[in-house]
């Protein structure tokens, strides 16, 4: 039976939907930016965040209004409180893309410190993590985002590695040293996203299975109802 | 579930003439908790409650099989005196149904049927019966007014201290709010979650909210069949079946 409470959980579906749109997309922009030099690329991520800021109050009014008005049950409920936790989520990852693009405004005042590689790479996992979180959502599928969260790891490696190599080049030359940290705190702020599109993942598995997989706990034994 | 039964229903089948009504339910109230049963209209759940007093057994042509123990006892059997265990096992109905007598005779009325006579005990089971059901404050300096005089809340409140000052071990609820206005509704439902301190509760409910509220297990029923049973909070945020999903969440019933 198609209930008008459906089309009120359509229209938050949808609304998460464009927020995620954006905030990948941020992500997208703010990488290139540094990748291409390219300042224009700078002012849409800041344009960017704003919009996703909007579209997260936007949700967590939809959703208190629902709870309140519909009190929800079973499923509904937890596809609202998963909603409100997928929003503040997304609104994160735009601040995220946000401070990658603060720290590119620097990095375009002086020359390369080197071609990058594991940065875009990164960017690119990190982004495919967010668009495969959401549509785990879109989609209630557990698996998609079980798997998402298997790759949290790998995204932590290649941060690692680049830390690693920057402070070899900091080493050898302490003149690359503004350059090398900037680069290392976008490496950071990428493995941030990337917990973020983790936390999605674990949400949408709350929200299929009913089940918290946070923190471990499972593994660690502990009830969890 | 660990805790401890208080009424274990065992294989439960009731049928009206050839029609059945519950069709072989088992489940256990734990003691001291507030069971309810929820469901959509002629699921059976009023049908289920009744047997806990054995109040269907004024209707003709009635049949039950299995087994319903209170406290490890079969209600059911032979030697089982039915007044005997509707003193244990009290019940408070759908629309406040007071004797038409006074507020303080409603309440006395079990006691004295019960042959007690002490005028000094009387009082003081009154008394203590009102103020648990909380309405004390609002009667006692009109304890000889009608009991009609109250309001529909009111009434029910007081059939709440009349079940009570028999001292029951369990209190049946058929739809106790469906009668009475919302504020009156939240104070029944307040008062039910502080009586399961002495009482083992068991409520019929058709409002879903009312259950997620004042219980701590919910038994869903339909068509006489008993389809999920479990902790109030799991059933409402995870039911682990897909009718019980459909129904709470309002996409049939």
């Amino acid at each position: 039976m198609e209930r008008h409470f459906d089309e009120e959980l359509k229209d938050l579906k949808e609304k998460l939907l464009r927020m995620a749109g954006l905030a990948e997309d941020s992500i997208a922009k703010a990488v290139k930016a540094i990748k291409d030099r390219d300042e224009a690329l700078v002012r849409q991520v800041f344009e960017q965040e704003e919009k996703i800021n909007l579209i997260e109050i936007e949700i967590d009014e939809v959703c208190l209004r629902l709870l309140a008005l519909r009190q929800p049950m079973a499923g509904d409920l937890r596809f609202i409180t998963s909603a409100m936790k997928i929003g503040s989520e997304l609104e994160r990852i735009g601040d995220q893309s946000v401070n990658i693009a603060e720290r590119t405004i620097e990095l375009l005042k002086v020359p390369p410190l080197k071609p990058l590689i594991d940065i875009p790479h990164m960017a690119g996992l990190a982004q495919a993590m967010v668009v495969d979180s959401i549509n785990a959502f879109i989609n209630r599928d557990a698996d998609l985002a079980r798997r998402i969260c298997e790759r949290d790891d790998e995204v932590d490696q290649i941060n690692h590695q680049v830390f690693r190599e920057l402070l070899t080049y900091m080493m050898e030359d302490p003149a690359t040293i503004s350059r090398a940290v900037e680069l290392i705190l976008i490496g950071r702020h990428l493995e941030r996203i990337a917990d973020h599109a983790t936390n999605i993942g674990e949400d949408v598995i709350y929200l299929v299975k009913g089940k918290s997989i946070k923190h471990h706990i499972e593994e660690r034994g502990c009830k969890t109802s | 579930m660990t805790e401890p039964a208080k009424i274990e229903i065992r294989d439960l089948s009731f049928y009206y003439g050839s029609k059945q009504a519950l069709k072989s339910i088992s489940l256990a109230c734990p003691a001291n908790r507030v069971t309810a049963v929820i469901g959509p209209s002629g699921c059976g759940k009023s049908t289920f409650i009744r047997t806990l007093n054995r109040m269907n057994d004024v209707i003709p042509g009635v049949r039950v099989e299995g087994r319903i123990l209170i406290d490890g006892e079969d209600i059911n059997a032979p030697e089982v005196d039915v007044i005997d265990l509707r003193r244990r096992v009290g019940m408070v109905f759908q629309k406040p149904n007071p004797f038409p007598k006074s507020i303080f005779d409603n309440v006395a009325y079990g006691l004295r049927i019960n042959g007690l006579r002490n005028a000094r005990r009387i009082e003081e089971i009154v008394e203590k019966s009102l103020r648990e059901a909380a309405l004390w404050d609002e009667v006692k300096d009109r304890l000889g007014d009608n009991a009609f005089a109250l309001s529909g809340g009111q009434q029910q409140r007081l059939c709440i201290a009349r079940a009570m000052a028999v001292e029951p071990e369990v209190i049946l609820f058929d739809e106790p709010c469906s009668a009475i206005d919302p504020i009156a509704t939240a104070r029944i439902e307040d008062l039910i979650q502080k009586l399961k301190m002495s009482y083992t509760v068991v409520i019929v409910t058709h409002n879903m909210q009312q259950a997620a509220r004042v219980s701590d297990f919910t038994a869903f029923m339909m068509l006489g069949d008993l389809i999920e049973f479990g902790r109030t909070d799991v059933l409402f945020t995870n039911p682990a079946n897909k009718l019980t999903e459909d129904y709470i969440t309002g996409r049939f019933g």
